[in-house]
């Protein structure tokens, strides 16, 4: 039996079982990482002892049988963007350099407190800011359905490592799609909850009114789970939702009967790739059979979400990232100069391309003068978009759309082309601005073999509808047991 | 006066909190550098503000102390600049949309009363300090200490209402007062817990257009801020005349030369870029918020002064020395209530307290003395028990010791003796003693009361109640 390829809950009926033990599973990832992370290169840290001493610890709770949990045992991995007590925590940027956290994001600690195992920490693109996982100051990360090709990003370790069989699961976070796109590229389920779902806390921001944390899973199951451990309120994060959590696992019945899924014409577009919008088009087919009416949606306002995107995600990350002026922790580069010398060495060498190319355009869309055309504006469309949704769902439970315009496209395709790689997030961003919940689940192959995804977004706090109409297409279908060959 | 000046101040408050405006970190001031500090505060990667609702409940009352109208919704913003004292990079503030506004307070000036006009209160929180010590000017190291990063702050912003410096220190001083009495602030200027910005401008008497204004910084007492803006005033005038213009600039006090001048920094050019702070919800101010707040409002400086006026009936001068706080003016109440004698009492709070509480750099609060001690003295007096003269160097040990009267008169052997039958027999044994005096009185010689005034008090050891003595002498000795 190879525990690398099992589920969490798969994993976990075998630790309740005694046929294996969460050390044995440890070791058996940690083996698999060393095997294929010099192909993938989905981690920036392993965290191989405190791996095994956490999954000793694991092995004598399930002994006992105190305080188990479906978590409890289980190898995950976590995004560099997520503070990990003790552990560095990188955000995949220069900038952080020798940055180990004296905390724990409140994420971390659920997990842990559930008693999942965390291999190590997940490679990214820097600051959670690309679309392909190039953008990471040490390494970019390979799609291990093809080598050469991206496995989306920001959060492409973390999918790239579930879809290596790496890990058992990941987390990740979504600001413009940075959980579902990369889910698509890699074949994996993706799910990214309502803002607010989630706690904040202990997550490094990138744009503080988009981002959210969700988990990265082989299936729907899986991903239920995992959100059971990760939602809920939390003090410390003052825009986290002060709402009950359901037992997400509860809505996995498989019946989607009178369900109505909204297909919105704005998603179905011209020059997108053609055996994406086939398969996407193919699952729709699979939710009618199952029982769900397929009944279009408008959402008038989709044309300007990468606009809008771009001028409030950027200007909240020109501020979110002031803090790394050499002055507390992390790079500092040259003590002998003037304070605005070491600012400006500081943050040049420790910031990359891309990383400098949002904080300016941030910085300009807030200024005086541009305020009211730039940043005032975009947040009053954000609202128009919003509204799009609200109106939507009065006439849907759920929304089906393709999550990414293409399959995986190749490294370096579109680094030297900023604005193409921002339509990568076309369908994606959406969901972000209005803080609605959505995944993204394998729904077919390219010829070349590249793992489609299709997108359901749902209500917001609805995570539930999202759940079950995944899972209910997950069970009518095979795409989700595929796995790359590596 | 051919010109008239137009200001208006900018004043911070640090509200008394325990703890920080959005973390829990300790407010004290004075303690080892960054030892006062965590996560947040220091703004490490990936945390966020929760705010005190402490400090909301203080910036209400502040509000409503000024008749500000509370805003239901107000919105925190990033105050976003560069400099190490700020570690996140931005300060988080309000903007656009803050706690309170258009509200007022009344000023006494020139015997008369003015009302000054506050455009808005606003939350956020203060920056840390930087360290220039010693022997590293010439080195290219600042340090940085984050203790007061993150302690609440108000900002009370008034309109552009005061003409004079006197007009501006007695708005300071009103709103320092009011901040007192509500307990939300120390008031501390040297320390900075309470501090003012003052925009300065000219214009010929008359003009409706205000004149260009120059931002004046680092006043850290009444007197600077009036030498400032006198020295400021008259510089623009002095511009003026010339021909010249005033330019729109910040410019610091500087207190050993008494002058003002220009900054001439980068800082000039900021552009702070504000936006909405993502990480924290709208700030929703209920009604029952705002209940709760007027309810615990005290009585404030203003009220307490006229209500002492007029109920006490004592000079508007002791109103005002008595309720300089709220501690002073509690004491005297209470003093007054035991004596029911309201001009007595503060004769000896304002006049006898409050010189040794000053000579002893204290505070009533700190004062061993208890009000009911002065009453049970000033009842002493009153029954001739004791001598006004005694009386002070009792009070003295009473201030010292916080020994009741009493006990040190008793210990002192200095009770007064005011029975006049005792005196009589006293005074009989005197005369007595004294038959040739007595009879030279007696024909003509008055100067000799003296004589046996004296006679008296040696016989009772100074006890003997002069006033009384004289009554019973005069009447013995008239036969
Ligand atoms: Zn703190």
């Amino acid at each position: 039996m190879d525990l690398t390829s099992l589920t969490i809950h798969g994993l976990s009926e075998k630790l309740k079982n005694r046929e294996t033990t969460s050390v044995e599973a440890t070791k058996a990832f940690l083996k698999r990482i060393e095997e294929v992370e010099p192909k993938v290169r989905a981690f920036i840290t392993v965290t191989a002892g405190e791996a095994l001493k956490s999954a000793g610890e694991a092995d004598k709770r399930i002994a006992k049988g105190e305080g188990i949990t479906p978590l409890t045992g289980v190898p995950i991995a976590v995004k560099d963007i997520f503070c990990t007590k003790d552990i560095r925590t990188t955000c995949a940027s220069k900038i952080l350099e020798g940055f180990i956290p004296p905390y724990d994001s409140t994420v971390v600690r659920k997990l842990k407190e559930a008693g999942a195992v965390i291999l190590g920490k997940n490679n990214m693109d820097e600051f959670a800011m690309g679309s392909s996982t190039e953008n990471s100051a040490f390494s970019p990360t390979y799609n291990p359905w093809a080598l050469d090709r991206v496995p989306g990003g920001s959060s492409g370790g973390s999918a790239a490592s579930v879809a290596a069989s790496e890990c058992v699961a990941s987390i990740g976070t979504d600001t413009g799609g940075s959980i579902r796109q990369p889910a698509s590229c890699c074949g994996v389920v993706g799910l990214k909850p309502t803002y607010g779902r989630v706690s904040r806390f202990g997550m490094i921001a990138f744009a503080s009114s988009l981002d959210q944390a969700g988990p990265f899973t082989k299936d729907t199951t899986d991903a239920a789970i995992m959100l059971n451990a990760m939602a809920g309120h939390d003090p410390s994060d003052s825009t986290s939702i002060k709402a009950e959590v359901p037992d997400y696992r509860t809505f996995l019945t498989g019946e989607v009967k009178g369900l109505k899924v909204g297909i919105p014409k704005e998603y179905f577009i011209e020059g997108m790739d053609k055996e994406v919008e086939a398969s996407v088009r193919e699952a729709l087919e699979v939710l009618k059979k199952a029982g769900a009416a397929l009944v279009p949606v408008t959402l008038p306002h989709t044309e300007y979400a990468v606009g809008v995107y771009y001028l409030v995600a950027t200007a909240e990350a020109s501020s979110n990232l002031a803090r790394y002026d050499g002055v507390k922790y992390g790079l500092r580069v040259d003590e002998t100069g003037s304070l605005l010398d070491m600012y400006k060495k500081t943050r040049d060498e420790g910031f990359g391309g891309e990383v400098k190319r949002r904080i300016m355009l941030g910085t300009y869309s807030l200024s005086a003068g541009y305020y009211d055309a730039y940043y005032k504006k975009a947040s009053e469309v954000r609202t128009l978009i919003k509204n799009d949704f609200d109106e939507a769902f009065k006439s849907c439970d759920i929304i089906a759309t393709p999550t990414a315009p293409t399959a995986a496209f190749k490294l370096g395709e579109r680094v030297e082309d900023p604005l193409t790689m921002y339509l990568s997030d076309i369908f994606t961003i959406s969901c972000n601005l209005a803080g609605i919940p959505g995944i993204s689940l394998p729904c077919g192959f390219t010829k070349e073999g590249l793992p489609v995804g299709l997108q359901l977004l749902g209500r917001t706090l609805d995570e539930g509808t999202v759940l079950k109409t995944a899972y209910a297409y997950e069970s009518a279908t095979e795409w989700h047991t595929r796995r790359p060959k590596i | 006066m051919k010109y008239e000046a137009v200001i208006g101040l900018e004043v911070h408050a640090q509200l008394l909190t325990d703890s920080k405006l959005f973390c829990g970190c300790s407010t004290r001031f004075g303690s080892e550098p960054n030892t006062q500090v965590c996560q947040i505060c220091l703004g490490m990667p990936g945390v966020l503000p929760v705010l005190n609702k402490k400090a909301v409940e203080f910036a209400v009352k502040m509000s409503l102390a000024v008749n500000c109208r509370i805003n239901p919704r107000s919105i925190f913003a990033r105050k976003n600049y560069f400099y190490p004292d700020l570690p996140k990079g931005y300060q988080v503030s309000q903007y656009t949309e803050p706690l309170s506004e258009h509200g007022h307070l009344e000023i006494d000036i020139d015997g008369g009363r003015k009302r000054i006009g506050i455009t808005r209160i606003h939350m956020e929180e203060d920056a840390g300090k930087l360290l220039h010590g010693e022997g590293i000017e010439d080195s290219n190291f600042s340090f940085v200490d984050l203790n007061r990063t993150g302690v609440p702050l108000i900002e009370i912003v008034s309109e552009p209402d005061m003409r004079t410096s006197d007009e501006a220190v007695a708005y300071l001083k009103a709103l320092r007062d009011i901040l007192v009495y509500l307990r939300i602030c120390d008031g501390n200027m040297e320390e900075g817990s309470f501090r003012c910005d003052a925009n300065v401008s000219v214009r010929l008497m008359g003009a409706e257009k205000l004149g260009t204004k120059a931002e004046l910084k680092n006043m850290n007492s009444f007197k600077y801020v009036k030498e400032a803006i006198d020295y400021e005033i008259q510089r623009q005038i002095d511009l003026v005349e010339n021909g010249e213009k005033v330019v729109q600039e910040t410019r610091l006090f500087d207190a050993s030369k008494g002058i003002t001048a220009s900054m001439r920094s980068k800082e000039e050019a900021h552009d702070y870029r504000y936006f909405p702070e993502p990480d924290l919800l709208p700030l929703n101010v209920g009604a029952k918020l705002v209940d709760q707040a007027r309810e615990t409002l005290p009585e404030l400086p203003e009220a307490k002064r006229a209500r002492f006026i007029t109920d006490y009936a004592i000079p508007p001068y002791d109103a005002g020395v008595l309720t300089a706080t709220r501690e002073l003016a509690d004491y005297y109440e209470e003093v007054v209530k035991a004596t029911g004698e309201p001009k007595v009492s503060s004769n000896w709070v304002m006049g006898e307290l409050l010189r040794l509480l000053k000579e002893d750099g204290k505070d009533v609060g700190d004062c061993a003395l208890k009000p009911s001690a002065i009453a049970d003295l000033i009842g002493m007096i009153k029954k001739g028990a004791i001598s006004g003269k005694m009386a002070k160097e009792v009070f003295e040990e009473m201030y010292k010791t916080g020994k009741p009267p009493a006990g040190i008169v008793k210990a002192r052997g200095i009770t007064q003796i005011s029975d006049e039958s005792e005196l009589a027999g006293v005074i009989d044994r005197v005369l007595e003693a004294n038959p040739e005096s007595v009879d030279r009185y007696r024909s003509g010689k008055v100067q000799l009361f003296g004589f046996f005034v004296g006679e008296t008090m040696k016989a009772t050891k100074g006890q003997a109640n002069p006033q009384a003595v004289n009554k019973i002498l005069k009447e013995k000795l008239a036969g």
